[in-house]
């Protein structure tokens, strides 16, 4: 387990046990809670299936957020990634009469590409003329939101003014194999999407040059510039790969977990990407765990509420405190190093004297709180260095 | 004896390293005592500590002769212990006064009273002799003179006993006068101040006493008076050390660049260098010396191709690579180590296995079809790492930002000379670090020479240059004021001409 691992860890527990206190406060038994909460996304198979159903576009939003996040890039436009991929995908499935086998793999296609264009804009802006992503980003959700709600409603009208037409069943990412797999639940085939998508970019910034392209861009720009990376291309494209993440979990929202499109809500699994990406430590695996985890909270809430009278809200309280122990990471993080410290200093006196080198001992100053980690402050970094 | 400070057989551990062992450094009343030491041999942890930032795991520390406890800065400060830092800190668009009196600020009713602040910033400005203004803005001073905000800062805030660390790092030589002369009023004052620095010139011009650490351990302290510079040297490294640069006969070669004419907007959006012209060529070494901010970092920067140029040409080898990309130039041999290795030289989060590979990670055998080379990559940086001695706690799998100054330079001087280039330009390639390594990296700079290769060198130390160099082109407000032989030439000539004097062009 290593360090960043174990703070999310800890922000977890640190939620959970605020959580408990809230229960408290408002008069209910926190073991009760927790009980049924728990068994709300996780009691049959059916639950089971549908807290990973509900977790389905929480990886991919999270992965849209954390990649951006590696390249240096904070994208908070993963809502109207997700809305204008996902409308894309609803369109083409709307529109197009294929086999079922053909169509399915063109409206994920398809998802990529709309979030990926979605993305292109602020990215070419920041490329170009250095507008910031986290101003051009929101702007485009609000374009995206306004262009589907048009849309929507001037062509793909349904029984409602709100939604579109359904989705036939071999327009969406549903199997019934599947879904009877897990008693009936609404587990689609975007938990694959997802999955591969997790794998797919934990390789490319792993194991690639690209990958290794995209970190020093999102590390240290100017170091990267000087070493003949296009720092340019790199922020294009990390943008536009993080907006098509964000553009398949619009597919497996809304042909996968949903078989229409509304209009007039702007999704909030998209904002919720940041919170994924942020306990998930910004690593592919994390967001994945991560989002399995909000999963079952939102799962589970209802449940939670209707066995115990605990009110629904106490979960995203928690939520909530998560999100916000997970971005003071570093307080955990300091809390951590203190205790190994002084566990360390009981079992040992002798260290040898290595060399020149200096060993680090807080100076990791990486990807603390919101901001992407390229903004380097020299003399904070000297201040934190053991010794020059 | 009158002892202000008195750090006794202080240790400090950190994992892994013991970075203080049974260190005592004692500062007399009124004196300037000098802390020397390589770099990362424990002088900023020692200083550390008695500024409250780290706690000693043993010894004491007494002032005026009672123990005290520096739980952390503001106990320090409490004490009449001032640091002035490396890196200022400062509030840009702040102006002198309000940064200085930021945290402490004189209140009159619910307002600041920046006028009584602004008299006694004024009063004590001239009392030492500092002359700033209080009115002027932070972004509008020299660095110099923001230093000064910095003493001045410290003395708003009586402090009897100032750290400087490492101060006249980002001074020009005429301002490091200005600063020692400050030190000198400082004293007649009845300050003390405690020096740390690694510049055994400015320790024989200001300082009466000298403790050296090498390594974590205490090697003495001796009065720089009755000690000759390679004393302090040969104490600080533990072996004896020559200051003069080795160097056989330059055997000239092809020109290998050709600058004509060449012209660069500086970030001001003005000219900063002005039809420039200057060849290098291959078995040499051409030094460019000029005050900081005459042109060199346009040069430099419009040869590497991280600036675009105005006019002109850059030839090398003959082929015209004005309009190349940066990964065409360092394709085509141009190699550069460069002047912030920090921002530019590496990246700081990144292991240096992978720092190693910056420029050439795209290459075979380090990716094969856009893939990773793990081994390959890994025995490339072990090799550099153990040609060019750069020490770490875990080798290739360190994070670049904990190893030392030092030997990040050291690191990526190996990663420059190892891509084999036909131009090396080497930036300010000693800047902070301490004897030892200056002469090994002298030492290298001059092998590559030998090897045939030409060498660029842009310096603001005037000796580094003349030590080093074949050829010295000075640079004065952008312009070619003159080349001179580094053989004939002397250092008031050079200096002359740094000040835009013409004249020395005959060894053109």
């Amino acid at each position: 387990m290593n360090k960043k691992g174990l703070v999310s860890l800890i922000s977890v527990l640190l939620g959970l046990i605020a959580g408990a206190i809230f229960m408290l406060i408002t008069g209910h038994n926190p073991l009760e809670g927790f009980k049924s909460l728990i068994q709300g996304g996780t009691l049959n198979l059916e639950r089971i299936g549908n807290t990973i159903a509900t977790a389905t576009p929480l990886i991919l939003t999270g992965l849209s957020v954390a990649f951006a996040f590696r390249t240096g890039l904070f994208n908070i436009g993963t809502p109207g990634q997700m809305l204008f991929g996902g409308f894309c995908a609803t369109a083409v499935g709307l529109t197009y009469n294929l086999p079922s086998g053909l169509l399915v793999p063109l409206m994920v296609f398809v998802a990529f590409l709309g979030g990926a264009l979605w993305a292109f804009i602020p990215g070419i802006l920041k490329a170009l003329f250095n507008v910031h992503e986290v101003v051009s980003s929101i702007m485009m959700n609000w374009i995206a939101y306004w262009v589907v709600y048009y849309t929507i409603q001037g062509y793909f009208k349904g029984n409602m003014e709100t939604e579109s037409r359904l989705l036939a069943d071999t327009a969406t990412l549903r199997a019934p194999w599947l879904s009877n797999l897990f008693g009936g639940s609404y587990l689609n085939l975007g938990i694959f999407v997802a999955i591969l998508a997790v794998i797919i970019i934990a390789f490319i910034l792993n194991k690639t040059a690209f990958g290794y392209e995209l970190k020093s861009v999102g590390f240290n720009r100017h170091a990267a510039e000087y070493a003949g990376i296009s720092v340019n291309k790199n922020i294009i494209l990390s943008m536009m790969i993080a907006g098509g993440l964000a553009g398949l979990a619009g597919v497996v929202q809304y042909a996968g977990n949903a078989n229409n499109i509304q209009i007039g809500v702007m999704p909030s699994q998209g904002f919720d990407g940041i919170a994924v990406a942020l306990l998930g430590a910004n690593t592919p695996i994390g967001a994945l765990l991560s989002a399995l985890f909000f999963g079952l909270l939102y799962s589970g809430r209802g449940f939670m509420s209707a066995m115990t009278g605990v009110p629904p809200e106490i979960a995203d309280t928690i939520i909530a405190t998560i999100i916000y122990f997970a971005a003071t990471s570093i307080l955990v993080e300091r809390l951590l190093d203190k205790f190994v410290k002084s566990r360390k200093e009981k079992k040992t006196q002798s260290a040898a004297l290595t060399g020149g080198a200096v060993s680090s001992t807080d100076n990791k100053d990486e990807n603390y709180g919101f901001m992407p980690p390229n903004s380097s402050d020299s003399s904070k970094n000297n201040a934190k260095k053991g010794d020059e | 004896m009158d002892y202000v400070v008195e750090m006794l057989n202080i240790r400090k551990e950190f994992p892994g390293i013991v970075a203080n062992d049974d260190v005592t450094l004692q500062l007399k009343r009124g004196e300037v005592h000098a802390l020397l030491g390589e770099n990362g041999a424990g002088k900023s942890t020692l200083m550390g500590m008695l500024f409250g930032m780290y706690q000693p795991d043993k010894g004491t520390i007494k002032m005026n002769g009672s123990e005290v406890k520096i739980t952390n800065p503001n106990v320090a400060n409490d004490l009449g212990i001032g640091m002035v830092h490396q890196h200022f800190k400062l509030v840009h668009n702040f102006t002198t006064t309000e940064n200085i009196i930021l945290g402490i600020e004189p209140k009159k009713g619910l307002t600041v009273d920046i006028k009584s602040a602004a008299q006694k910033v004024d009063e004590l400005s001239k009392r030492y002799g500092l002359n700033i203004d209080p009115y002027a803005k932070i972004e509008n001073i020299s660095v110099g003179m923001q230093q000064r905000v910095e003493i001045l800062k410290m003395l708003y805030r009586n402090a009897d006993i100032l750290i400087f660390d490492e101060p006249t790092a980002v001074l020009t030589p005429q301002e490091i006068n200005d600063l020692i002369e400050i030190m000198k009023n400082l004293i007649k004052e009845g300050k003390s101040i405690i020096l740390i620095t690694h510049k055994l010139k400015e320790i024989k011009a200001v300082a009466d006493r000298c403790t050296v650490i090498r390594r974590g351990k205490c090697i003495g302290t001796v009065d720089v008076k009755l000690t000759t510079e390679a004393d302090m040297a040969k104490m600080m490294v533990g072996r004896p050390v020559s200051f003069a640069v080795a160097k056989k006969d330059t055997m000239l070669g092809e020109t290998i660049l050709k600058i004509e004419k060449l012209s660069v907007q500086n970030n001001k959006k003005v000219l900063g260098l002005k039809d420039f012209s200057l060849e290098v060529h291959a078995g040499e070494i051409v030094g460019i010396a000029g005050v900081e901010g005459n042109g060199q970092s346009e040069l430099v920067e419009a040869i590497t191709g991280l600036r675009k140029i105005e006019g002109g040409t850059i030839r090398l080898k003959g082929k015209d690579i004005s309009n190349y990309s940066i990964r065409e130039r360092i394709n085509a041999g141009i190699a550069h180590i460069p002047e912030d290795r920090h921002k530019r030289g590496l990246v700081l989060d990144y292991t240096m296995e992978d720092n190693m590979v910056l420029e050439v990670y795209n290459k075979k055998p380090f990716s094969n079809y856009g893939l990773l080379n793990r081994q390959a990559i890994t025995d490339y940086a072990n090799k550099i790492i153990k040609d060019f001695d750069v020490r770490s706690g875990e080798g290739g799998a360190s994070i670049a930002r904990s190893l030392s100054g030092g030997n990040q330079q050291k690191a990526i001087i190996g990663r420059e000379i190892e891509l084999d280039p036909e131009l090396l330009i080497a930036v300010q390639p000693t800047r902070g670090l301490d004897v030892g390594s200056i002469e090994y990296i002298h030492k290298r700079l001059v092998e590559q020479r030998d090897n045939g290769k030409a060498v660029l060198l842009v310096s603001l130390e005037l000796d580094e240059v003349m030590n080093v160099s074949d050829r010295i082109a000075i640079v004065n407000n952008g312009e070619l004021i003159g080349i001179v032989d580094a053989k004939t030439t002397n250092e008031n000539e050079v200096g002359l001409m740094m000040a835009g004097v013409k004249g020395g062009s005959k060894n053109e």
